[in-house]
């Protein structure tokens, strides 16, 4: 295995909706270039720990949080942080496809549209942007046609893959994804698994999953949380086969879930 | 065992009956509602009929209102309703737009939503009195259209804003999930995902007030709508802001309470038209609604 170094870091988070305490004291380093998959049953807090990761958490409602997390080495709650540009290194993809509902082309330059002043975009410079982030996930040839086409017409699969594709022209480090495959059936399944594959390294991916054969099949590493606590984090291996903590294991041998 | 045969049994005997009554109490509650309206529409229609044509839409009122057309008040009304929206509208909408999407979560915007719905269920007697101590007295404007389209426009404000917040709520989260993972702002959001994909339902709670706008008589009658004005027949824009004049739905009220010896059709017709005038609105919102409904689909 290569050396790698944390990406994401946090320390002694805690996080509150409300009063209900959603993360109890996570203190977890997460790696570079690499697949980390989050794993727990529904409610430990996996979903949360993930959208704390480009804090878009905060747009869901009240939320406290105490500790720390570090992004490449800059804690993301200084005062000097940019929610903007955070999430712009730090893209997220969901359960459900959520494609907008403009064409295809326009999905994959909405971040740089969103970014840029319209003056600074030329059309060579979109164009660019889109057969890049779309051959980076394998669209381009089955699109490349239709770029104009709505992108909500699309199947599910190729909807996903445009989410991701939608994050990659803002150049982000990290890319978060929260079930990307629920809502596919196997052959999109496998699809953005491999899809995973081919871009880990350049991103470092974290995603959560219900799927305890796909966090094995498709993680480098994997983190076990329960009742909103880290219990386990290990290489995915290791965890499946020799997990350390009681919990993991039962949880892992399908006793509870 | 015997095999399963399947009959009804009187229970189910039952249950089917209970079915038929049911179905036939509800189908005729929408008998109910509907049969009065058609009923209603077709007595007008039959009585006014034949005092209406083109020349009683566009000339004046005479002989004390016994005669003539309508034109002062229909193009009164026109005035109105427009002036009121282009007030309502914006102020509505932006507001709606600043409560649903930026507004936290605090017992200040509790308060404020409730006092918008509060104010939605004033009556209009109450809006006038308002309008005819803002408006006409302490601004200065006195009886005038600008004064009346105001009141109108206070009046209606509250329902644009609990329409257009619907409108906004019912654009899927997860369009804004979208927006926010990438960076965008939240006027970015909205400009460029929530308020395109909700302009449909926006538009037609908006448009849904001309009706309101056009048939409230109490707002206008403090404020600025008169019994006779005399203006050009025809005249696409006789009025001025700072003058009074005529409305369809106060011409109505004053042909039916305070004219001796109207023709007996007058009324009717009057109705008519303001009636016809509005299905007209109804009718493009709802074209209008249909094809920016056609342009998306999620």
């Amino acid at each position: 295995m290569t050396v790698t170094s944390p990406c994401i870091t946090t320390r002694g988070l805690n996080l509150w909706y409300a009063k209900f305490q959603a993360l109890l004291d996570v203190t977890v380093d997460i790696q570079h270039g690499i697949i980390t998959s989050l794993i727990g049953p529904s409610g430990c807090g996996k979903t949360t720990l993930l959208r704390c990761f480009n804090r878009v958490n905060e747009r869901y409602g009240y939320v406290t949080t105490t500790g720390e997390i570090k992004i490449l080495g800059k804690n993301i709650y200084d005062p000097d942080v940019s929610l903007i540009e955070l999430r712009k290194t730090v893209g997220m993809v969901f359960q459900r496809p959520n494609p907008l509902p403009i064409s295809v082309y326009e999905n994959v330059v909405f971040g740089l549209r969103v970014h840029n002043e319209r003056s600074d975009l030329k059309r060579e410079m979109l164009d660019e942007a889109v057969e890049k982030a779309l051959t980076e996930v394998g669209l381009w040839t089955d699109l490349k046609d239709r770029l104009h086409e709505k992108a909500t017409h699309l199947q599910l699969e190729q909807q996903q893959k445009l989410c991701i594709a939608r994050l990659l022209p803002l150049k982000p480090e990290v890319i978060l994804m929260d079930e990307p495959c629920s809502a596919l059936d196997v052959e999109g399944t496998r699809a953005i698994e491999e899809l995973m594959f081919a871009l880990k390294g350049r991103y470092t991916i974290v995603i959560v999953t219900h799927n305890m054969a796909q966090a094995r099949r498709a993680s480098d590493e994997c983190i076990f949380m329960l009742m909103g606590r880290l219990i386990e984090h290990r290489r995915t291996e290791d965890l499946f086969l020799n997990p350390q903590n009681p919990k993991t294991a039962e949880y892992i041998e399908g006793r509870y879930g | 065992m015997n095999p399963p045969t399947f009959t009804a049994t009187p229970h189910v005997l039952r249950k089917l009956r209970r079915e038929r009554l049911a179905a036939l109490v509800l189908s005729g509650m929408v008998l109910a509602m509907v049969l009065p309206l058609f009923a209603i529409v077709a007595y007008l229609v039959v009585k006014g009929a034949p005092l209406i044509n083109w020349a009683f839409l566009v000339t004046n009122p005479t002989d004390g209102m016994r005669a003539g057309g309508i034109w002062s008040a229909l193009v009164g009304t026109v005035y109105l309703v427009v002036i009121a929206l282009l007030v309502a509208a914006p102020i509505g909408v932006l507001c709606a737009v600043y409560l649903n999407e930026y507004a936290r979560e605090s017992w200040l915007t509790r308060l404020i939503n409730l006092a918008v719905v509060n104010l939605a269920g004033v009556p209009s007697i109450v809006h006038a009195l308002f309008g005819l101590g803002a408006f006409v007295l302490f601004a200065g404007l006195g009886r005038s259209i600008l004064a009346a389209s105001l009141t109108l426009a206070i009046m209606t404000l509250p329902v644009i804003i609990a329409s257009t917040k619907e409108a906004l709520n019912a654009v899927p989260l997860s369009f804004r999930e979208a927006c926010w993972n990438v960076g965008a702002s939240r006027w970015q959001t909205i400009w460029r995902v929530v308020l395109p994909n909700s302009i449909s339902g926006i538009l037609t709670g908006v448009i849904l007030q001309v009706s309101r706008t056009a048939g409230e008589t109490a707002p206008i009658m403090f404020t600025g709508a008169v019994f006779f004005k005399k203006v050009a027949d025809g005249a696409l824009f006789p009025y001025a802001l700072t003058d009074q004049c005529m409305a369809l739905s106060m011409h109505l009220y004053t042909v039916t309470t305070q004219v001796n010896n109207a023709p007996e059709a007058l009324p009717y017709a009057i109705a008519v038209v303001l009636l016809g005038a509005v299905l007209l609105v109804n009718a493009t919102a709802i074209i209008v609604r249909s094809y920016l409904r056609s342009r998306k689909k999620w």
